[in-house]
């Protein structure tokens, strides 16, 4: 199967890898998938004032797609606000990326890792977590 | 665009250039069709047929007319599998056949199943080699064929095939083999391992696609199958069609190419896998799946712990190789062979599998060893699990979510 230019991009030059400081209270982290299934992504955010994501950071066990969406997902999360970065939706990730239908899973795995990041944020500071509808397309 | 190094011999190997100036004058001038007895182009074709199949014969320790010509080792095996189920159905229905199997093999089974057919699925150990013990267990009186497979394509390793042929007769068995990985590449003598039925194919010999063998032993006992095809009765009556001469022509040539070469090829490719087997297998983490000491001489298969095959792989761009990854086929599913290893998911993802052959130069395994190295720890540098490792996290103990 052919990948994308853009897949082959994010893959060939990662944006955003690397690692924020789990314990900080400023800091949300999304730890989704399994190895059993070929895919973890571990996605974080830092929080600055008026709620904006003034950092991201990802590291992703799994194929070139799955590589690519999280890259990518930390791209468009640096600057939103939470509320902006929860509308963030998987088919976005998989049209900017043009996947094909057998990795949309890599998108939706991106979609709920940034969801279980701004999770761990609210959580951390004493706001409810946010229902996560699987969102399976 | 470079061409990347092949390394994906079991796959295919590409054609021989002797093998093809064979074939070439079967396309052209001697186009005739090998069943026309009246004149000199269907001798000529004939000819060149019959030269080829003493080619095959002398490779495997046979007599020409044991030799069925078929369009590959997938039609071979069900022919064999399929034929020999139809033949000796008064006799039993059980069939007896191992979980490493090629697809030709177990869903040609899974189709006799729907039949009537009663089909034992014998696990493998560890190193991917059947349990003889097991296998003698699961004889009955109705077990009519064992069918395990010589060299695996996955993992390279070799069946005991004398050992369990020898049970298998014991019973009163039919002992069949799937060998295309393993004709051409290590001795195979049909008499010396007690073979009944054996399918093979010319393009992982350096011989075209399309083209195919089945050997059926006609002394000790003489074994028949019912053919699958119906038509013109050719080959024995056992597989009908118009003979592909120029394939089979290089089907021979191929053969005879591999007799002759085999003995210095397997010292140069044992040679040039084990280093870079031994040199990959020294990075941390790596290990090497199947049996070591009873293995093609040309396959590794490694798993890179906390790296994914398939993005693996993409990084790897400059090589054409294979992995064990769920990514690499539609139901994401790990490979088959290897998790009946007992090798974990996340493991069976990690593989790749290094299919060296008679074009492979010392030259492009260094490189190839370079590239992997290099691909392997940029992934780990992007591998939440690496991470996880190196900071002497468990793992197992982590509760992650299927998804």
């Amino acid at each position: 199967m052919a990948y994308s230019e853009k897949v082959i991009d994010h893959y060939n030059n990662p944006r955003n890898v690397g690692t924020l400081n789990k314990d900080s209270k400023f800091v949300g982290t999304g730890l989704v998938g399994a190895p059993e299934c070929g895919d973890v992504m571990r996605l974080q955010i830092e929080v600055g004032e008026d709620n904006v994501i003034t950092d991201a950071k990802f590291k992703t066990f799994g194929c070139g797609s799955a590589i690519a969406s999280s890259s990518l997902a930390t791209e468009w999360l640096k600057g939103k606000t939470i509320d902006e970065a929860l509308a963030i939706d998987n088919m976005d990730i998989v049209e900017e990326l043009a996947l094909p239908p057998v990795k949309i899973h890599c998108s939706v795995l991106a979609e709920d890792a940034i969801k279980s990041a701004i999770n761990d944020y609210r959580v951390k500071n004493g706001l409810e977590a946010i229902a996560l509808e699987k969102s399976h397309h | 665009m470079k061409q990347p190094i092949y390394l994906d011999n079991n796959a295919t190997t590409p054609l021989d250039p002797r093998v093809l100036e064979a074939m070439l004058p079967y396309f052209t001038e001697k186009f005739g069709n090998a069943a026309s007895r009246n004149h000199a182009f269907g001798w000529v074709a004939e000819e060149g047929v019959d030269y080829a199949r003493e080619q095959v014969a002398k490779l495997i320790g046979c007599t020409e007319k044991e030799i069925i010509f078929t369009s590959g080792a997938t039609e071979a095996d069900n022919l064999a599998i399929k034929g020999v189920f139809e033949m000796y159905k008064e006799k039993g229905n059980h069939i007896i056949t191992a979980v490493t199997e090629h697809k030709a093999v177990l869903d040609t089974c899974k189709h006799l199943e729907k039949n009537g057919a009663r089909v034992t699925y014998l696990g493998v150990k560890e190193d991917g080699l059947i349990d003889l013990a097991e296998l003698e267990a699961a004889m009955t009186p109705e077990t009519i064929l064992v069918s395990i497979m010589y060299g695996n394509n996955e993992i390279g390793v070799i069946q005991p095939v004398k050992e369990i042929s020898a049970i298998a007769h014991k019973h009163g068995a039919l002992f069949m083999t799937d060998a295309t990985q393993a004709v051409g590449k290590i001795p195979v003598d049909v008499n010396a391992d007690g073979i009944d039925l054996m399918a093979f194919s010319a393009h992982k010999m350096y011989g075209p696609k399309g083209v195919g063998a089945l050997y059926v032993r006609r002394k000790g006992p003489r074994v028949k199958v019912t053919a699958q095809m119906d038509g013109g009765g050719h080959e024995r009556g056992m597989r009908s069609g118009t003979l592909n001469v120029p394939g089979i022509v290089g089907l021979g040539k191929a053969c005879e190419l591999c007799r002759l070469e085999m003995e210095s090829e397997t010292i140069r490719l044992s040679a040039l896998r084990d280093k870079l087997e031994s040199t990959l297998n020294k990075m941390e983490e790596s290990y090497v799946n199947g049996n070591t000491q009873h293995r093609l001489p040309h396959v590794a298969n490694i798993s890179f712990k906390y790296v994914e095959g398939e993005g693996l792989m993409m990084a790897m761009s400059d090589l054409a190789v294979s992995s064990g990854s769920a990514c690499t086929s539609a139901s994401l599913e790990p490979s088959y062979v290897l998790k009946s290893l007992g090798l974990s998911d996340d493991l069976a993802h990690s593989s790749i599998r290094f299919g060296l052959g008679r074009f492979t130069t010392e030259a492009e395994i260094d490189q190839a060893i370079a590239v992997t190295e290099k691909a392997v720890n940029h992934l780990r540098e992007l591998s939440p699990l690496w991470e996880m490792f190196k900071e002497g996290i468990d793992l197992s103990k982590i509760e992650w979510a299927e998804h």
